[in-house]
Parts: structure tokens; sequence; C-alpha cells
């Protein structure tokens, strides 16, 4: 595609889109959780900018709407909520341990060129302007998805999540050029529903594992789970658990 | 349409009174009026949809066909029995502690708040809508495994969230895919581009097929995470066995069911056009390893709720099993297997609830003589399990039946590993109910104070469906097969 020949709009709409991408980059690279908040609201605010952009060049005022929900949920709203508890959890200055760097940002790489192959199949459908923005929304999704699955604080598993539907709502945006306002309405309230919900799960998750570290919660696991319900309490009973035996 | 109205407004503003009295003596009592006001209200719909026909509410926000008629009545049945049987059993758990007034409340208000949501999903011609409703459940029931605040409660309430959340949002993006496609083909200026009933007229060799196909892929994984399909049914033993146990007998009586709800309606959508056997290929698959997996886990729990939620993969995975297959005699056995599976399997989690309290633990190896210290909940147990085994004569042996005779006619070959599976599952669910409910009972052992009338219903109800199936239901599942598969039987 020649970027010359694109309309300045055009052109900026596929730069903030980059940009938003390279910040999905930087999130999985990052250890800290301050920086990884603030990266997050980084990767909101362009993704409203490019949608802002995308309503100016092709004329869809509902976009608008998408967008301002963006800004208010992505960047400030959750970022607020997440940076507030890190700072009450005092865990703020944490620095996580990320095993592999490297590879884990090379299966990234891979996870682009992955989106741009399933783009190919349906991007036909699209305005000019949107064809390279699909394939990076699914990127995004795709590497959100990623930073859950190599994380092991909960933080950095909200962040993932967080940024995984940053990416479907920006496909829809981008792609379809928003999708009914009802919708958007209703998945932004799950959205922020489920922000408070994760913030309500530290505190649990703090009282009852003494730390967010995903990885030390086993107590469920099939392997173990012989061994691992026999400590626990006995539920509700009124005899002793000597009783049974 | 103003009883479907009644039907969605009901539970919401149960919910909204309960987050403010749900503490209170009277709250077990308000729960069931409100779960019986909403079976009224479902019922009489019923009844109007049984007389004159699918209806489309005046905004199109609303659609009831054959379909999703009779799972908005079973879920407002099992709703309001579930909530018979949660009075006595919060009770118990608040005299022995382990639930405080604010949690109380937060239980009686989720519990309605969850039933609109399920509601919400089933009756919305949106899919848009859908999604939000079952992103609802998700969150309204995430707070209700986490109840008991034990360590193993709030990391089987994190998994469920976290799995299920991702899960979801794959269906999220899955619609969006959906809805790309509609407007190109419908043009770009419409509102009405995402609703079921404007999409299913228009599907038929319209959308675009590439673009259907990669929405099917995500839509699958998405709702196939909340149906429980394996691999992603990870969380589903987890939130069954920590949450408390009316969680449970909703949560598999009623959610797959909704969750598997949401798929067929996109398989209906991706059949019509592209008019091949891809999305049934695909659920087939999914359907028979889930079925098999979760026959062969059954053998190795240590939780008797656990094991009922394997068990409840299990017929998950057959009922997309035999959605995947499609065809008539498939379709109408699996929309029965829908139906049967989730009161039995209800009844189950009363009773298993009930015996929970009896012998003061989960653990199946220490539940002993339950026929013994209180009849009741024996009996319970074994017809439930008898029932949910595929005996005859109980309702569950006519739809795994009629899928095997499915089976037969379109794969032949693959008769075999349900065969085998259907022995596993047997043994796996008798190897463990035979000592539950005949061992000897450990002494000192009390009966305690239970509520077996909806066991007792749910069991009947099964066992009448065993023996015969009435008119109305026969013609709606003749309807709703003709829509799915588009064969009448």
């Amino acid at each position: 595609m020649e970027f010359a020949k694109l309309g300045l709009y055009n052109q900026a709409i596929i730069l903030f889109a980059a940009l938003a991408l390279l910040t999905s980059f930087l999130m999985l690279a990052q250890a800290r959780m301050l920086p990884l908040i603030f990266t997050f609201a980084w990767q909101g605010f362009l993704l409203t900018m490019v949608t802002v952009l995308v309503a100016m060049v092709t004329d869809h005022r509902d976009l608008y709407v998408s967008a301002l929900l963006t800004f208010v949920l992505k960047v400030v709203v959750i970022p607020w909520l997440l940076y507030r508890l890190s700072v009450r959890l005092q865990m703020q200055y944490n620095a996580e341990q990320i095993a592999h760097p490297t590879l884990l940002l090379i299966s990234g790489v891979v996870l682009v060129i992955f989106s741009y192959f399933v783009a190919k199949s349906i991007i036909h459908l699209s305005g000019l302007a949107t064809r390279n923005i699909i394939a990076v929304s699914i990127a995004i999704e795709l590497l959100g998805m990623l930073l859950m699955c190599v994380r092991k604080s909960a933080v950095a598993q909200v962040i993932g999540f967080m940024s995984m539907e940053s990416g479907i709502f920006f496909a829809a945006s981008v792609s379809a050029y928003g999708m009914p306002l009802i919708v958007e309405l209703g998945v932004a309230f799950d959205i922020l529903v489920a922000s408070i919900l994760f913030g309500v799960f530290f505190f649990h998750l703090r009282d009852s594992f003494g730390s967010l570290d995903v990885g030390q919660y086993n107590h469920l696991s099939e392997a173990n789970g012989a061994d691992a319900i026999d400590v626990r309490p006995v539920m509700a009973s009124a005899h002793t658990p000597g009783d049974h035996a | 349409m103003t009883l479907l109205e009644a039907t969605l407004v009901t539970p919401l503003t149960g919910g909204l009174v309960l987050a403010i009295l749900g503490h209170r003596p009277i709250a077990g009592w308000i729960n069931i009026g409100v779960g019986l006001l909403t079976f009224g209200a479902s019922l009489a719909m019923a009844l109007d949809v049984f007389s004159h026909g699918p209806q489309l509410s005046p905004g199109r926000m609303f659609y009831i066909d054959a379909f999703n008629v009779y799972l908005v009545v079973l879920t407002a049945f099992v709703g309001l029995t579930t909530s018979i049987f949660s009075r006595p059993y919060m009770q118990h758990e608040v005299e022995k502690g382990r639930v405080t007034d604010r949690r109380l409340r937060l239980y009686h208000s989720m519990y309605q708040c969850f039933l609109f949501s399920m509601l919400l999903a089933l009756s919305t011609n949106n899919l848009g809508v859908l999604w939000v409703a079952m992103e609802m459940a998700t969150l309204t029931t995430v707070l209700l495994v986490s109840l008991y605040r034990t360590p193993e409660a709030i990391e089987a309430a994190w998994k469920y969230f976290i799995l299920c959340g991702v899960g979801i949002a794959q269906a999220l993006f899955g619609t969006v895919l959906i809805y790309f496609a509609a407007e190109a083909k419908l043009g770009a200026d419409r509102d009405d581009t995402l609703l079921w009933t404007v999409l299913h007229s228009s599907a038929s060799g319209g959308l675009d097929p590439a673009v259907i196909t990669l929405a099917f892929v995500f839509l699958l994984v998405g709702y196939g995470t909340k149906v429980g399909l394996v691999p992603l049914h990870n969380w589903l033993p987890d939130a069954h066995s920590e949450g408390p146990t009316p969680m449970s007998a909703v949560l598999s009586g009623l959610l797959l069911n909704v969750a598997l709800y949401a798929l067929v309606r996109v398989k209906m959508l991706v059949d019509a056009s592209l008019q091949t056997h891809l999305a049934g290929y695909l659920m087939m698959g999914f359907g028979l390893l889930s079925f098999t997996v979760a026959g062969l886990f059954l053998h190795r729990q240590h939780d008797v709720k656990r094991m009922f939620s394997y068990s409840s993969i299990e017929h998950m995975g057959l009922i997309t099993f035999g959605f995947g297959l499609g065809g008539s005699l498939a379709t109408y056995g699996a929309l029965l297997h829908m139906t049967v599976h989730s009161l039995t399997k209800s009844a189950i989690f009363v009773t298993v609830g009930h015996a929970c309290q009896l012998a003061g633990t989960q653990r199946i190896e220490h539940i002993r003589g339950l026929i013994r210290t209180q009849p009741a909940i024996g009996w319970g147990l074994l017809l439930g399990v008898v029932s949910i085994a595929g005996f005859p004569p109980f309702g569950v042996f006519i739809s795994e039946f009629l899928l095997l005779m499915a089976t037969m006619k379109s794969w032949p070959w693959l008769t075999i590993p349900l065969l085998i599976g259907f022995g596993v599952a047997f043994a796996g669910l008798f190897r463990h109910m035979q000592r539950m409910v005949f061992g000897e009972p450990p002494p000192g052992q009390q009966p305690v104070r239970a509520n077996m009338i909806p066991v007792i219903v749910h069991l009947v109800l099964v066992l009448f469906l065993g023996l015969m199936i009435p008119d109305f239901l026969s013609s709606w599942f003749e309807q709703a097969t003709l829509l799915i598969s588009g064969e009448s039987l």
C-alpha cells in the first residue's frame, strides 16, 4: 500500500494505530507495576485518537461516542482504579520477574504476523483507511491475551484483559464504524463493573494468599486435588474431623 | 409484549429490593415470591406464544420463538424451585456462621440479577445484547462463587472470572465480525444490523463466508468456554464446587444451557450463510471430546460437587455433539436433553447440598449412609443419579436414545465412542454413589432440615418426560427442530 498517496488524516490514523500496537509490546516487556499502568493508559489514549480520526475521515458521528467511552474507561477510570489499588496494596514499585523476555517479544511478533494473515481474508470488505487497522486491532487483542498468559501478577493479568477488550472495541470502531449504541453502552457497563470487581478481588486474593502472584494459587488443581482438599477446614460441620475417621 | 417485559422486570426489581432487604429473615420468602412471579409471567407468555406463534416485540428488541420460549420457562422454573431450596439451605449456612448479613444480602440480590441476565440473554433479539447479558451473568456469579471467602473459593472465583472473561471476550470479537459482515451486506447506515431476525433473514448466501467462518471460530471458543467444553472447561468444576450449592444448581442447570443456546443461535446463522456443515463438524468434535474426557474425570473425583460438575460437562458435550450432528432427530434429542439434564442436574445439586450439610463435608469418602440417616436425601440422590446416568424410564434415557439413534443413522462409527462414554460415565457415577447412599453412616450423624419438594417435582417431571411428551412441548420441539436443522421430523 502506498502510504504517501493517502491523505494526511489517513496517514495519521495509521501512525497512531501503529503506536498503539507498539504500546502493546511495551506492556509485554514492562515488569514494573506503575509504568505498566501508565502504558495501558497511553494505549487507551492512542486508540481514542484513532477512533476520533476515523470518525472525522469517514464522517460517522456515532464513533465520537465510542471514542468518548474509550477515553473515559481506558484512559481515566481503569488506570486510576488500578493506580489507587496498587498504592493501597503497596505494590506500586513492585517489579515482576519476566521469564524469557526475548522469547516473549518474538512470540508477540509472530502473533502480529498471524493477525495480518487472519485479517487478509476479511479486509476486502472494509474501506481503504482502515485496512491495516483491522489487523492491528486483532494483534492488540492477541497480545493482550499473551500478556495474560505469561504474567503471574494479578494486576498484569487484569491489564492484559482490559487491553484485549480495548482491541476488540477498537476493531468494532474501525471495521464496522462502531456497534449499535445500546451494545456499546452495555459493553462499557460490563467492563466498568468488571474492573470494580477486579479491585475487590485484589483484596480478597491478598487476604487469602498473602500476595497477588497467581502462580501460588494451586489449591484446586486436578493433579494434587486429593491432598489439597484434605487440608481444608471441614465445612459447616457440627462434628470434629475426627468423627469421620 | 407486556408479559415478556414482566418476566424480565420482575427478577431485576427483585434483585434491587433484595439488595436492601436481603439479610432479613424474610428475604428467603421474598426470593421465592419473586421467583414465583417470574415463573407465572413466563408461563403466561409461553401460553401466549403457544396460541399466537413467534413474537417480536414492538421495538424489535426481543424475539420469542419456539426455540427460546421453553428455555425461558425452564429458567424461570428452575430459578423458582432452587429459591425454594435456597431458603432453608442459606438459613443453615447462617446458623453455622459461614455467611454474614452483608454476604447474605449480596447472595439474594445477585441470585435474582443472575436470573435476570439469563432471561435477558434468552429473550433478546440483538446479538450484542446477548453478549452483554452473558457477560453480566458471569459478573453476577463471580461474587457468589467467592461467597464463603475461603482461599479455595477465592481461587475458584478468580479462575472463573479470568477464564470466562477471556473466553467471552472472544465471543465479543466474533460478534463484531458478524456485525462487520452484515454491514458489508446490508449497508452501514442501519441500526438493526445486529438483530437476529434481520441477520437470519439475510443470511442465506449473503454474508461473506470468510468473515462468518472466522466469526464462528471466535464465538465457539467464547461461548464454548461458558458451556464448559473441553479444553476450556477448567473453571467449571472449581466454580461449581466452591460456591454455595443453590448457585451450583442454577449454574449447572441453567447457565450452561443459556451459553449453548447462544452458540446454537449463531450456528443457525453460520449454517445459513455458509451452506456447509463446518459449524456442525466443529461442534461435534468439541462435543465428543468433552463427553469422553469428562466421563473419565468422573472417576478420580473426591469432592461430590466437583464430580457432578464433571457430569454436567459430559452432558453438555453430548448436547453440543447432538446439535453438531444436525438433522431433525439429533436436534430433537438435543433439545429434549437440554430440558431433562437441566431438571435432573439441579435436582441432584439440591440433594447434594443437603447431603453435604448432613455429613458436614463435601468429601465423597466422608459422605456415608445417607439412606439410613435421612431416607429422603438418600432416595433423592439415588434416583437423581439413576436418572442422570440414563436409566429408563427417566427422560434422560429417551433423549440419549434419540441421540444415539441419530448418530447410528448418520455416523455409525461414532456410536462406539458414545456407547463407551456412556459406560464409563455410568461406572464413574455409581462407584461413588453406591457407598454414599448405602454405606455405614458415621456415628452421630443427625438428619438436617431439608426441603425435598424441588427434587420431587423435578424428578417427577423428568420421569413424566420419559413416559410421554405433552403436545405443546413436542410441538415447540418440532418447530425448533425445523428452525435449527432445516428439516422437520
